[in-house]
């Protein structure tokens, strides 16, 4: 498999790693049978997103793009972050391999997944 | 740069230079074609002799009996293909498992377009054939069976002798591919009742691009390859004399006993050292029913390519059966068959060795694989259903 090198740094170094305390929404996608989980935790505050952190069951490409997905939707209000499309995950890290581009679609899902709890949770 | 740290020896090895040397003189100074009278085609075809001499010693064989082919997966294309098709008077039945290398289930599947019937037999837990099941398989319909040797996902060694009693007592061709068991393990054909064996070069430190197929005399196999004649008519192509000088002359040196003794004294200590991780599982056999240089391992709640991410970080190689690593995103199929689930399977790595590796080398792999496991299981959401 070849990864760019953002890919190899994204996932050598991941920023936004983690299991986050007291989160004000958590979200998750996908399954061990295919071999990838990604879980996302939010801090919101005033609709923007202050925190994010991530935890991923996956390979290589799973975790650079989990974190390159925290890096784009930080600071992001919560309705400009869900306009983060997996082409934009794919752009910040240089290039994924055909195979690995679900990897990307499973960053963009969780995040979706977390924001969309996070207003069921508010709106009850 | 640090020097690397090579455990995928599953895949292939480093030339050992001794090899190398060996293959010199054929490129341009006896670089002649072995079909050709003059001195420099006889200095090839003297070449070409002697080596097939080494290779049938290797195996107890006699010359006549190795053809010389372009590897592993071209002997097991050409002993499926040319047994089916020359034996399909006698029936059109071949047995083979689940646990066998592609290009033979790859093969397998193409010969069922063309009218032949396969059954692919289970293997038990540590990747055994049942030689009860293989019995009750066979026909009076059955021409062939074809069972690895030694498998090179899990290592797991069949038993060839017990396994060729059965196939002789119906009289059934019985074909090996001992690409990863070559050498390592016991190979001989008065031993052993095994028809055709599959070997190559480049898993014993020799050059890519060579290899062979035995084939035990009065066995009928039409050819695969048609031209010129070569290879007793039975594989035509100019002989590639480099290539086989140098499949020799590995075949040599890796016949030196201690290289058995060092590699399974590594195996051990590594599989000893990882299993001392927690929620970590060793997939395959253990012992002397394993091939000396393989190691194949589970760890729970993590995936093996990033394992492997990490480890290439630190500079060892190593690959994993794990489903992000295969373009069909299906764990290997070979951990499946001995019943792994499905997170099992996607958190294996396979670390092989081979007699060029250090016990130093396993105490580095063995300090820095925990803490690259501890990383990945925090950051996996399934890390901490770990005890």
């Amino acid at each position: 498999m070849m990864y760019s090198k953002k890919t190899i740094q994204h996932f050598k170094n991941p920023k936004f790693v983690g299991e986050m305390k007291n989160p004000d929404a958590v979200g998750q996608e996908g399954n061990v049978r295919c071999g990838d989980i990604m879980k996302v935790f939010l801090k919101i505050d005033q609709g923007i997103i202050k925190d994010i952190k991530f935890q991923t069951y996956g390979c290589i490409a799973a975790i650079a793009a989990a974190d390159a997905m925290c890096e784009l939707a930080k600071g992001k209000k919560i309705k400009d972050a869900l306009k983060i499309k997996s082409e934009d995950i794919a752009k910040e890290l240089g290039a994924l391999p055909a195979i690995k581009i679900h990897c990307s679609v499973l960053g963009t899902e969780a995040l979706k997944n977390a924001i969309e709890n996070y207003k069921r949770k508010k709106n009850s | 740069m640090r020097k690397k740290i090579y455990l995928d020896n599953g895949a292939t090895t480093m030339m050992d230079p001794r090899v190398v040397e060996a293959m010199q003189p054929y490129f341009s100074q006896k670089y002649g074609n072995a079909s050709s009278n003059h001195s420099l085609g006889q200095e090839a075809k003297i070449a070409l002799e002697n080596s097939r001499k080494i290779i049938a010693k290797s195996i107890n064989a006699k010359s006549g009996e190795i053809i010389f082919t372009s590897g592993g997966t071209e002997s097991n294309n050409f002993a499926l293909k040319g047994i089916a098709f020359t034996n399909k008077d006698r029936g059109n039945r071949i047995i083979t498992t689940k646990v066998e290398h592609k290009c033979v289930l790859e093969s397998c599947k193409w010969l069922e377009t063309q009218g032949f019937e396969v059954s692919y037999l289970d293997v038990d837990k540590e990747g055994f054939v049942n030689p009860k099941e293989l019995e009750k398989a066979i026909t009076d319909k059955t021409i062939l069976v074809s069972i690895i040797h030694g498998n090179n996902e899990i290592g797991t060694i069949q038993d060839l002798k017990q396994l060729g009693d059965i196939c002789r007592k119906y009289n059934v061709y019985f074909h090996t591919d001992a690409c990863q068991s070559y050498t390592k393990t016991e190979l001989d054909v008065k031993k052993q009742p095994v028809d055709l064996i599959t070997l190559n070069a480049h898993k014993i430190h020799g050059p890519k691009g060579v290899g062979a197929l035995y084939i035990r005399e009065g066995t009928k196999i039409m050819a695969w390859q048609h031209g010129g004649g070569h290879e007793y008519n039975l594989r035509s192509g100019t002989e590639n004399i480099p290539g086989i000088a140098g499949f020799a002359e590995s075949v040599k040196l890796a016949l030196d006993k201690k290289h058995v003794t060092h590699m399974t004294k590594l195996r051990n200590k590594l599989i000893k050292g990882i299993l001392e991780i927690r929620a970590t599982r060793l997939n395959g056999p253990i012992r002397d029913k394993r091939l000396c240089n393989n190691v194949n391992v589970s760890f729970n709640g993590i995936e093996g390519e990033a394992i492997g991410g990490y480890l290439d970080q630190k500079g060892v190689c190593s690959s994993t059966g794990s489903a992000c690593s295969e373009e069909a995103l299906e764990p290997s199929y070979v951990l499946m068959a001995i019943g792994l689930s499905h997170q099992e399977a996607n958190g294996s790595l396979r670390l092989g060795l081979s007699r060029f590796n250090t016990e130093e080398e396993i105490d580095y792999v063995l300090k820095v694989l925990p803490r690259i496991i501890k990383k990945l299981r925090i950051m996996s959401p399934l890390g901490k259903v770990i005890k």
